[in-house]
């Protein structure tokens, strides 16, 4: 029988999976990608917490949640255009002006 | 086993397949693709948590909008010819450490917390109506202020994305 633990594992599991894409890759688009996952991984224990109270609290967060989502890939992605426009690379270890 | 655990178990699949595809894939457009797979595994879970709404805005909102400006912005930066340039990964090791101890975290606040339990049996609502009326009533100001934040990324994203022009 299927219950509210079963998509709380899933949760997790996707959600370690989103944080070793971050981690790992040098993309920056796919770091991006990782974090989208992790937050759709969010969303996921939302609705699952919201199903078994009976509750509509964990489905409406999950609104703000994309809301975020969509605020981050459209300025993240303009600030990815413009970092490829003066720099040429999408990589981010080549991305280190910042460090000392 | 019911048709239900069948279907969460083949929908689960699809998620973790297309999550990993996205973390570990050589090539951009593949992980791209993949994020694609897991989304829409992501959509089937809300379907069997009886959150119809959500899944529909899951796929209208990430498949048919952050997907589709993220195949853009590859595109864009790694060029037609050569989408499989600079996807190396590096710091595997420390990588899969950190993220196993997060894993097992994440499962172990999961099993200690005391978890709420619902009073009597739970009766499952209509989602949109339910959805409607927590956006509208208890969380109207969240509601104004994510508008708000909309606003201010599609200015943002303009200032961002346009050519600067001397003047």
């Amino acid at each position: 029988m299927i219950g509210t633990v079963h998509y709380l594992a899933l949760s997790a599991v996707l959600f370690s999976i989103g944080a070793v894409g971050a981690v790992v890759r040098r993309n920056v688009i796919i770091i991006f990608m990782s974090i989208e996952l992790m937050l759709n991984a969010a969303n996921l224990a939302f609705v699952a917490g919201s199903n078994s109270l009976g509750s509509m609290n964990g489905q409406s967060i999950v609104f703000f949640v994309m809301t975020v989502a969509a605020a981050e890939a459209a300025v993240g992605l303009a600030v990815i255009l413009a970092l490829f426009r003066n720099r040429q690379t999408v990589a981010a270890d080549e991305i280190a002006l910042l460090k000392w | 086993m019911t048709a239900a655990d069948v279907m969460f178990f083949v929908l689960a699949a699809l998620a973790i397949v297309g999550a990993a595809g996205v973390a570990f894939s050589r090539h951009i457009l593949y992980s791209a693709l993949s994020l694609m797979v897991a989304l829409f595994g992501v959509a089937g879970l809300f379907i069997t948590l009886s959150a119809d709404f959500v899944a529909g805005v899951q796929v209208l909102i990430y498949v048919g909008g952050v997907l589709v400006i993220t195949l853009f912005a590859v595109m864009l930066t790694q060029g037609i010819q050569n989408v499989a340039v600079s996807n190396r990964a590096v710091g595997s090791t420390a990588a899969g450490l950190l993220t196993t101890g997060l894993f097992v975290l994440l499962l172990r606040a999961m099993a200690k917390a005391q978890w709420v339990r619902p009073s009597g049996e739970v009766s499952a609502q209509t989602s949109t109506a339910g959805i409607g009326n927590a956006l509208l009533g208890q969380y109207v100001l969240p509601f104004e202020v994510a508008s708000l934040v909309l606003l201010a990324v599609l200015v943002g994203a303009v200032v961002l994305t346009r050519k600067e022009t001397a003047e």
